[in-house]
């Protein structure tokens, strides 16, 4: 378990939990949405500026969570950023598998954001904190495609 | 008759009891969790069950099980004997003055429903105004709120101080004749507060009010006595109380409970059906709709009799000395703050920890076999109060030790190892 329990929480996670990127609400986005998770209460908007291409100039979030939501939150923000909403739907696809199958099949098309969310990818060891990985991806999905509040439910 | 494996009481006397033995009683304190001994401190969410429990439900299965109120045949007979006989013994246990005023329910949820539901339709119209307090489980809000969206009730909300001590005063000031009922919790699930229902019913009742008790955690730490109190319903649940899930009971007043009209229809609950008309029994069997929770009441009784004889009074004295323990214990360290303090508690304790998220702790306790419940306990607007998402928290049923505190001290460590 002690093992299982450093590899959720790796010095990277940690950092992201500790000091999070994009950690703001800018005036300028264009889509925002409310992500809550029942389970535990976090709640966390997550906000995105699109352009007339579909591409993602900027993402951001605030709100309050656990470490793992928001380390999540953070590093997704940082790697949405210049990709347009068709690639965030297929990256956010492969994320879930990572934190939910054992021997997730994944393509070559992001490997180097892959790399970066692996240290997600210890949740699979504790199902009841997958919700808590993939909050900010649901929300950022549910903001661009235009539903304003989302649940992990 | 249902046998208790504890056979003698312990004399309130010669408290603190043998916790050894209560602990022998329950089969799953014994398994180990993540290879580290269990350390079960979660009995506000659901408590374990002694084996009397366990063998009330098994006999029940295998030696007396039909369904009840039907047949003209033994088996018949004898589950209705031990359905009818929960019924009794419940009523005995809270002092309730008649068998018919309590109805079985799915748990204290349905319970309340039942009641916003049917006493609702009889006695609630647009513009009466009903009483919570801040501190309610979302089971004893979302019902009144789904009653004021169909019939046009106001909700008023009676606050507590920041210690959570609940505030009469301001409760007194909310009280007027267009006040018909008031909805309240015996103690706080969050924050372990004792409300003083004494005077919350006296008050209430001079204003003409009714009075709904929410005693789902009430009646785990305290020897309940409706009459003494002069409740109008009282509604618990029996996982809470060592008994199986899928069982809980409402008591009410007769005088209430005869005008009120059902809450489901079906079986059991007719006297006469045409497809013109129908005609309703009596209470309780009127608001009880289809096949019961049988066995689950079979169970329940198994619960209340382990619980007699330990004796109700012998428990709470003993949560009282742990929740001493554990708020020392915890108030030794600068990076915990108790939610929570009132004058009067029962054994529940709250925290947050500066620097981990409540999710994250119970994540890392777990791994050390503490069970302990985060998050926000199904209270979203108490959470909102203390301007909280979560917290963590313990809470304590007959079984716990202090080695179960110290197992989640010794946790918490590893918490900030991890955060630090
Ligand atoms: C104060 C209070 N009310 C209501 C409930 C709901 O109990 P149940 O889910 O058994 O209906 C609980 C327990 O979760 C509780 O603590």
């Amino acid at each position: 378990m002690d093992d299982e329990l450093r590899e959720l929480y790796q010095e990277v996670i940690l950092d992201h939990g500790k000091n999070p990127r994009n950690f703001r609400a800018p005036e300028d986005a264009n889509y925002e949405s409310l992500g809550h998770n029942p389970l535990c209460g976090d709640r966390i908007k997550v906000f995105a500026k699109v352009n007339a291409d579909g591409l993602i100039e900027d993402a951001a979030f605030d709100g309050r969570g656990c470490a793992i939501s928001v380390a999540s939150a953070s590093m997704m923000t940082d790697i949405v950023k210049g990709k347009t909403v068709d690639q965030v739907d297929r990256l956010f696809a492969t994320f879930h598998d990572m934190c939910t199958l054992e021997d997730p099949e994944i393509s070559d098309e992001f490997s180097d954001d892959i790399d970066k969310l692996k240290v997600l990818s210890g949740v699979r060891q504790f199902p009841m904190r997958v919700k808590c990985a993939t909050l900010a991806w649901h929300t950022i999905n549910a903001a661009v495609h235009g539903e304003e509040i989302t649940s992990t439910e | 008759m249902t046998t208790v494996a504890l056979k003698t009481a312990p004399d309130a006397t010669n408290y603190p009891f043998d916790v050894d033995r209560i602990r022998a009683d329950f089969p799953i304190l014994a398994r180990p969790v993540h290879g580290k001994p269990l350390a079960f401190l979660d009995s506000g969410a659901s408590a374990q069950k002694p084996q009397a429990v366990l063998d009330a439900i098994q006999r029940a299965y295998s030696e007396t099980y039909a369904n009840v109120h039907r047949g003209a045949y033994y088996l018949s007979q004898a589950a209705t004997d031990g359905y009818e006989g929960a019924r009794k013994r419940v009523a005995d246990y809270i002092n309730a003055a008649s068998a018919d005023e309590i109805i079985f329910t799915r748990n204290v949820t349905s319970a309340i429903n039942l009641v916003a539901s049917s006493y609702g339709a009889k006695f609630l119209q647009a513009g009466d105004e009903i009483i919570l307090s801040q501190m309610e489980h979302h089971a004893n809000i979302v019902p009144w709120q789904m009653l004021r969206d169909r019939i046009g009730i106001e909700i008023k909300v009676a606050p507590i101080d920041d210690r959570g001590n609940f505030l009469l005063d301001e409760y007194e000031k909310l009280l007027s004749p267009k006040t018909k009922l008031v909805a309240i919790t015996q103690v706080s699930n969050v924050l372990g507060t004792i409300v003083p229902l004494d005077d919350v019913i006296r008050l209430a009742h001079a204003q003409g009010a009714h009075v709904l008790v929410d005693g789902a955690q009430g009646i785990v730490h305290s020897r309940v006595d409706v009459q003494a109190l002069d409740a109008d319903f009282y509604g618990f649940t029996g996982h809470k109380l060592y008994g199986p899930s899928g069982i809980g009971a409402l008591y009410g007043k007769m005088e209430l409970l005869k005008q009120m009209p059902p809450y489901e229809g079906g079986g059991d609950m007719i006297e006469l059906v045409t497809f013109e008309k129908t005609t309703y029994r009596e209470p309780p069997a009127r608001f009880e709709a289809g096949t019961p929770p049988i066995v689950q009441a079979i169970g329940l009784h198994a619960a209340i009799d382990y619980v007699d004889a330990v004796g109700i009074e012998n428990v709470a004295a003993h949560e009282a000395t742990l929740l001493e323990y554990a708020t020392d214990r915890l108030s030794e360290y600068s990076d915990i703050t108790i939610i929570g303090q009132a004058d009067n508690k029962a054994g529940i304790i709250s925290f947050v920890m500066d620097g981990a998220h409540a999710h994250d702790i119970g994540t890392i306790v777990d791994a050390e076999g503490v069970a302990i419940r985060t998050g926000h306990h199904c209270a979203q607007p108490l959470m909102d109060r203390f301007d909280l998402a979560a917290t963590a928290r313990a809470s304590f049923g007959m079984y716990n030790t202090r080695a179960d505190v110290d197992a989640l001290l010794a946790a918490l460590d590893k918490v900030r190892d991890i955060f630090g």
